[in-house]
């Protein structure tokens, strides 16, 4: 039913049951919010999306209010910004004043709100809270004195991921996010995924960073520094540096990487092709024997850590192979540091992933060969587009460059692991064609792309029947894994990916909300899938002769060596 | 699990998070405080994140995350109280014992509570500690006794 309501002196029409904020901005009208979360229950908490609602002559909140037949809304009335002025004011008063040393300078909510409402001095003092920084994380840095108690991230944290390791404890101005018992994010069941940074609208969540130990090793002239980025990566960025939104800039990239330092440039899609030919005959090996079904990926590490600390129960049945960015770090230093002739103690291995639980993943005791690790150092997206620009690199003057050889091709398989639902394909590509002799008609499979939460399909391959289910949002995984431990049988495959959309939309990438921003990447990514030729990993040269030279055959005994790990039940507080 | 913990929560078998603030206080009237494992053992009962347990039971002054000292130190902050300087002796307490309100000393003698109005307003300002109330409080009186109490231990 639609009712008409008065803005501002203009008659709008809106749709009954809709907040006022939701009317508002479908008209174009901006209101600014802090506590709100798109497509969330508004908590009405921060009260900076005020109106003033002229029937009653009372200050309403837009993101909370119901629009009513004959509401009148005034929307920027001078008590309004005032009144909005007055809670930046609040919000400042006891705020660090460190923007110049911050890392959301100049991409700050509370920046350009203060900006847009024109607070130009402190006329509030309050106490600052002495808080420590809780550093305790490997992925995360969560600065309370930043905090401006929004709750966004406790929201994500409990609806997104299904997680809840923090909530607001303690109360008036002693308030605080914080873990149970205040003991820090790494005895808690925190899983990296870096979702809560996405949506802080301060500089109160960042990830650790790398940084300075990637420049060291740069300038270690014993150091061959190495460094592979992940298939999100290339379509994530190039807005950042004024290029085309979505454009893939993969040979910009390359080049980029190489003018900075970096001895050798690989593109981890490669190891994602890898993870298809081994991920794909485990499938194929436990449909077979009907063990441990549904096999569930690995690929994504903050759903491990999950797997360990919620669904232990569970282990057996995720895939034993190594992400791609660990498969990408253990072929890196063994059978390239050969070809090359490199000790593998002089390789330092770096990463750019979407991803802040990629941070977690490297340093893990599994990921490691005889002390040492398949990969030193994960930068995320943001921190890459940083280190462009701290080594003045003009990424509109780069010449395209390909990736280095051998492990320098990939296939628009390998690429599809980006997007949620992208591994299922790009498995069930390879494994037709394992199971049949011949490759797929058709390899799209649009039931198992796109944003939504859930999606399942079932597939005829050969003889076999298989029912695959894609998931991203750890809640969203814990429903599907809820009805396989109450039974549910039909499904062999689950691909889980913690974060919304999957590492297109990591905590690594970009800080915007703007959802199209994850559409456009994984249109992108599709795009890439649909003008190239070699689209299923098996057929990827390199990973071809990567088999014969040194690996032998999938499961074989090489890779169980480098390429698959196994997982146990970890004890935090839940 | 502890049993007196494990009888309070077989009171409530199918209860749901509307339980969650009668248990605790239960459990804090059964054992003086919320220990950790207290407080994992609710979540669990309940099917709910710790973080969750954690973030209630702070906002509450009523609980305490600290074992209650030998001697518990009740300040009342009544009207009458206050009006007599109970804010003061508040002060100082927290200053002689370098503890904050809800906490405990390191060497486990004192705990700190603040209370509403006990009722003997005649003895304003007044602070009870095991059961003893001490009446007409002042700074200078106030050392006194708290080393009284310190004597008692060495006795
Ligand atoms: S990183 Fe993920 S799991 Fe950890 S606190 Fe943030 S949202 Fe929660
Ligand atoms: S850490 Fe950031 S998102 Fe979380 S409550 Fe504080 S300001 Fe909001
Ligand atoms: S979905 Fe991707 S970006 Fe997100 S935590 Fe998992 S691996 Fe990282
Ligand atoms: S955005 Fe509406 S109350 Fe916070």
């Amino acid at each position: 039913m639609s009712i008409t309501i008065n803005v501002n002196g203009n008659k709008i029409e809106a749709k009954a049951g809709e907040t006022v904020l939701n009317v508002l901005s479908d008209h174009g009208i901006k209101v600014p919010t802090l506590c709100h979360l798109k497509n969330m229950f508004p908590t009405g908490s921060c009260r900076m999306c005020v109106v003033e609602h002229k029937n009653t002559d009372k200050l309403i909140t837009s993101c909370s209010a119901i629009v009513e037949e004959g509401m009148e809304i005034l929307t920027h009335s001078p008590r309004v910004t005032e009144a909005r002025k007055v809670i930046v004011e609040l919000l400042l008063s006891n705020h660090p004043d460190d923007c110049l040393y911050c890392v959301r300078n100049g991409n700050c909510e509370l920046q350009g709100l203060s900006q847009e409402l024109c607070v130009t001095e402190r006329r509030i003092q309050g106490r600052r809270n002495k808080l420590p920084i809780d550093t305790s994380s490997v992925s995360i840095l969560r600065d309370p004195e930043k905090c401006i108690l929004c709750g966004r991230c406790v929201r994500v944290c409990e609806e997104i991921m299904g997680v809840a390791c923090i909530d607001i404890s303690k109360r008036g101005s002693q308030s605080i996010v914080s873990t149970a018992f205040d003991k820090g994010l790494n005895t808690s069941s925190c899983v990296n995924c870096g979702q809560c940074i996405m949506v802080c609208p301060t500089g109160a969540l960042t990830e650790q960073s790398h940084f300075a130990e990637i420049k060291e090793a740069l300038s270690d002239p014993n150091k061959k520094v190495v460094i592979q980025y992940a298939p999100a990566i290339s379509v994530s960025v190039a807005e950042e540096f004024g290029l085309e939104a979505g454009k893939d800039i993969a040979g910009i990239m390359n080049a980029a990487l190489r003018k900075i330092g970096f001895d050798y440039v690989f593109d981890t899609s490669f190891a994602a092709d890898l993870t298809i030919m081994e991920e794909s005959s485990e499938l194929i090996k436990r449909i077979t024997e009907n063990k441990n079904l549904p096999l569930i990926t690995s690929c994504c590490p903050a759903w491990v850590k999950y797997a360990e600390e919620f669904v232990p129960e569970l282990i057996p049945n995720i895939s034993s192979c190594k992400s791609p960015q660990q498969m990408a770090g253990a072929i890196i230093k063994s059978y390239f540091a050969d070809k090359v002739h490199i000790k593998k103690e002089d390789i330092y291995s770096v990463s750019i992933m979407p991803c802040t639980a990629k941070k977690f993943e490297g340093q893990r005791e599994e990921m490691t060969n005889k002390g040492i690790s398949d990969v030193d150092a994960v930068l995320t997206t943001r921190e890459f587009v940083k280190f462009v620009k701290l080594f003045g690199i003009n990424m509109h003057e780069m010449q395209g460059e390909t990736a280095d050889s051998p492990l320098g091709i990939r296939t628009s398989a390998g690429k599809l692991f980006g997007a949620s639902g992208g591994v299922a394909e790009a498995a069930i590509r390879t494994a037709y064609h394992t199971l049949t002799g011949s490759e797929l008609v058709k390899f799209k499979i649009p039931e198992i792309r796109g944003l939504k939460g859930q999606k399942e399909t079932q597939l005829q391959i050969g003889d076999l029947k298989i029912g695959v289910a894609v998931v991203n949002g750890l809640a969203n995984a814990k429903k599907l894994l809820d009805e396989i431990k109450a039974g549910r049988k039909d499904i062999h495959f689950i691909e889980i990916m913690a974060c919304p959309g999957g590492c297109v939309g990591g905590g690594g990438q970009p800080i915007n909300l703007d959802e199209q921003a994850v559409k456009d990447r994984i249109q992108s990514l599709y795009r890439i899938d649909d003008t190239e030729s070699i689209k299923v990993s098996h057929k990827n040269p390199d990973v071809i002769i990567l088999y014969n030279e040194f690996l032998g055959k999938p499961l074989g005994k090489k890779s169980h060596e480098l390429l698959h790990t196994e997982y146990q039940k970890r004890d935090v507080i839940i | 699990m502890n049993e007196q913990t494990k009888k309070i929560l077989n009171k409530y078998l199918h209860a749901d998070r509307d339980s969650l603030i009668p248990i605790l206080q239960e459990i804090q009237e059964s054992e003086g405080w919320l220990s950790e494992s207290s407080l994992t053992e609710v979540g669990r009962h309940l099917n709910m994140p710790v973080s969750k347990v954690y973030g209630v039971a702070t906002f509450y002054n009523q609980f305490r995350f600290q074992p209650q000292g030998k001697f518990h130190i009740q300040v009342c902050r009544g009207t009458a109280c206050h009006v007599l300087g109970s804010a003061t002796v508040l002060q100082e307490i927290q200053k002689a014992l370098k503890i904050k309100v809800g906490e405990t000393t390191k060497d486990g003698l004192f705990s700190l509570e603040i209370v509403a109005c006990i009722g003997t307003c005649g003895l304003a300002p007044v602070i009870n500690i095991n059961g003893n109330f001490h009446a007409g409080v002042t700074t200078e009186s106030l050392s006194e006794i708290i080393e009284s109490y310190k004597e008692k231990i060495n006795i």
